[in-house]
């Protein structure tokens, strides 16, 4: 918090990295039950069900940047956030927190690590306890972690509630008694209760309607500018993404597809998924638009093709799409695509 | 000879009747809807846009109920049709596709097996003639290697290819009118660019009319040739949709496009329309938007009529239109 004089970093790859991924991966493995391993001892060969929800991504999170993470269902893009978030331990590779691994922190700078980086999700229902009242939602975290002395979280949870945008007269009050959006206000009070430096979003606009889900990125530009907060903001929403971030990454399958800042990204795309992406997000100023749309579905992360993840869908697909994967690389400064066409140019 | 549209719905009313109240649901909407023309019915939640889909179609369920108006369906009221009557055009001639397809599917039966029943249900044809029109409606809807997928459970389909044999069954009879509620909120940018071009293409081959009902304005604009803008039960705006998203005169149509982050600066404060929508048992007297409308005055508390404010087709429900061109570059 030392930062909290300084005027805002400007937003240039020179800001130290806050939170960075370096080859992080993450499989889930689906429990072999009684009958599969009966199966198994009898030499059977069942296949065990891994799931590779995320494969070796390196991704960095750069003080005072709004990162945006792009994906359609089942990329891996929560499965990451959550790992950025230190809810979900990786299965290989490092996430380092101000240029420390995190897993050689010792008990009280791993606490202090784990509690800058806070998480909302999309779901404020599913994600605030449904018996809790307000206060003790957003006040129970920081006084249990010696933040804020018992006698004054009451003006601690006034004060974050102020800044969300919620009456504090409504601290005693439960979950439901509260509207959609602004339930998801609650979600952000709570994150914001324990000072934190970078808040993972999670899909934390999807369930809104527009009008409020207007109100809600607008809280969170505002809560930037005033606190300096830094925010990966994962949505499969490309106009929400494109509006927040100051850097995008697409995901596909478990992997980034391409990288960079979100004006250049969105305003000249290199990856084919991005291109497909892009130019079937229906927009207000298209009408009578024709789509072209990409075929097929997208693969099961169960069985994904080999290769390039894209390439039985890629209209460019070659031969060595097929057989080899195309490696995140740096196609112009700060802009990384993983794609062998752009090795052939 | 005056020409009769598809559908045309005059005044309905749907309301229902709750303990703690008459919650007017829908209340007074009026729209046509042409041959081979796709009308977007956009709105927030609780706006009254799937009820009006439901009302239609004759699926309101109580304690709701149809108390006015009249939905003119090639000319006959729907809303006075015997149930039996209304029955034998339900899936024949207007068909419904909801954004949940598990709403339509039956999870223990066959795909075949529910096609073939909505085909013989309304025409007199032979099993195998019915089978083999399931096979091609399955087909014409992007479904690939269709001969074996009818025999498939709706479980062994993805979310996106679900969609898609919901929208078939609707298509099975070559209806006249489909009304569609949200079909693609739930799937993803590519599926649902690949539901959205079937569905286009279809509407252009089959000249069936649709209502697309949506919350995304974003939706509408690439495929509806009208659009009414719904809000508390009522339509505030409606008209050719270059007209009410290139210049929209009622404010909170206004608000909406101004609150959609495609359209603004990237970084830019997106207009917020302050407040939420009403409960629709504690409506405002009067303009029901009044309250959250920074156009409002003392006028506003007598109701407005619709009102033509533009031709071709433009009306607004507002004492004070707005207007003047909105910009949707960046």
């Amino acid at each position: 918090m030392a930062s909290e004089s300084t005027p805002p970093a400007r937003r240039e790859s020179v800001a130290a990295p806050l939170i960075e991924l370096a080859g992080v991966s993450r499989r889930f493995e689906k429990k072999r039950d009684i009958a599969v391993k009966i199966a198994g001892a009898l030499g059977l060969g069942v296949q065990e069900e891994i799931v590779q929800a995320v494969d070796q991504v390196d991704l960095v999170v750069r003080e005072g940047e709004v990162v945006g993470l792009v994906g359609e269902s089942g990329c891996g893009k929560s499965t990451l956030g959550r790992m950025a978030a230190g809810i979900l331990p990786p299965s290989e590779g490092h996430i380092y927190y101000r240029e420390r691994d995190i897993s050689s922190l010792d008990k009280a700078e791993a606490r202090a690590a784990a509690l800058a980086v806070q998480m909302i999700f999309q779901d404020p229902f599913g994600s605030l306890n449904p018996r809790m009242r307000v206060k003790n939602i957003i006040g129970g975290a920081p006084v249990h972690h010696g933040l804020v002395r018992r006698s004054e979280v009451s003006r601690h949870v006034d004060d974050v509630m102020q800044r969300v945008g919620l009456d504090p007269a409504y601290k005693r009050r439960f979950p439901h008694q509260f509207s959609g959006g602004q339930r998801q206000r609650v979600g952000i009070a709570r994150a914001l209760a324990v000072n934190p430096r970078l808040i993972v979003c999670d899909e934390a606009v999807a369930a809104l309607d527009v009008s409020i889900q207007a109100q809600i990125l607008n809280l969170f530009m505002k809560l930037r500018r005033d606190l300096d907060l830094t925010y990966l903001f994962i949505s499969h929403d490309l106009s929400v993404v494109q509006h927040l971030s100051d850097r995008v990454a697409i995901m596909y399958l478990g992997r980034i597809v391409e990288e960079g800042p979100a004006a250049e990204l969105f305003a000249e795309p290199n990856h084919p998924y991005t291109i497909a992406l892009l130019k079937e997000v229906p927009r207000l100023d298209v009408r009578r638009q024709e789509f072209a749309p990409i075929k097929g579905e997208i693969p099961s992360a169960l069985n994904p093709p080999s290769g390039c993840h894209f390439h039985p869908r890629c209209p460019h697909a070659t031969p060595k799409c097929r057989t080899e994967t195309p490696e995140l690389k740096e196609i112009a400064p700060g802009r990384r695509s993983a794609c062998h066409l752009n090795a052939e140019l | 000879m005056t020409h009769i549209p598809t559908l045309a719905v005059e005044g309905l009313q749907t309301w229902f009747h709750t303990k703690a109240g008459v919650l007017k649901a829908v209340n007074g909407v009026s729209f046509e809807v042409d041959r081979g023309k796709v009308l977007g019915l956009v709105g927030e939640s609780g706006s009254g846009k799937t009820v009006t889909g439901f009302s239609i179609i004759g699926l309101v369920d109580p304690p709701g109920r149809v108390e006015g108006g009249r939905i003119l369906f090639n000319g006959t009221d729907l809303a006075r049709l015997p149930a039996e009557e209304l029955r034998q055009l339900r899936g024949a001639r207007i068909a419904m596709i909801f954004q949940d397809p598990m709403m339509t599917l039956n999870p223990v039966l066959r795909i075949d097996t529910q096609m073939i029943e909505a085909i013989r249900t309304h025409s007199n044809v032979s099993y195998k003639k019915a089978r083999s029109q399931a096979r091609d409606a399955l087909g014409q809807v992007g479904i690939p290697s269709p001969d074996e997928r009818l025999a498939a459970y709706p479980h062994q389909f993805s979310g996106g290819m679900r969609q898609r044999v919901a929208i078939a069954i609707a298509l099975l009879n070559k209806p006249d009118l489909i009304i569609a509620d949200e079909p693609t909120t739930a799937l993803d940018v590519t599926i649902q660019a690949q539901i959205l071009f079937e569905v286009q293409k279809l509407c252009r081959q089959t000249g069936t009319a649709l209502i697309w009902i949506t919350h995304d304005l974003s939706v509408v604009a690439a495929i509806a040739d009208e659009v009414c803008v719904m809000y508390a039960g009522r339509i505030v705006e409606q008209g050719v949709i270059d007209e009410v998203l290139d210049r929209p005169t009622h404010p909170y149509t206004q608000g909406l496009i101004g609150s959609v982050p495609g359209h603004n600066r990237p970084g830019s404060p997106l207009q917020q329309i302050p407040g939420v929508m009403p409960s629709l048992l504690t409506l405002p007297k009067g303009c029901s938007f009044r309250l959250r409308c920074r156009y409002a005055d003392s006028a506003c508390q007598v109701e407005p009529e619709m009102h033509v404010v533009a031709n071709p087709y433009h009306a607004t429900k507002c004492w004070h239109p707005l207007s003047g061109e909105v910009s949707h570059g960046i």
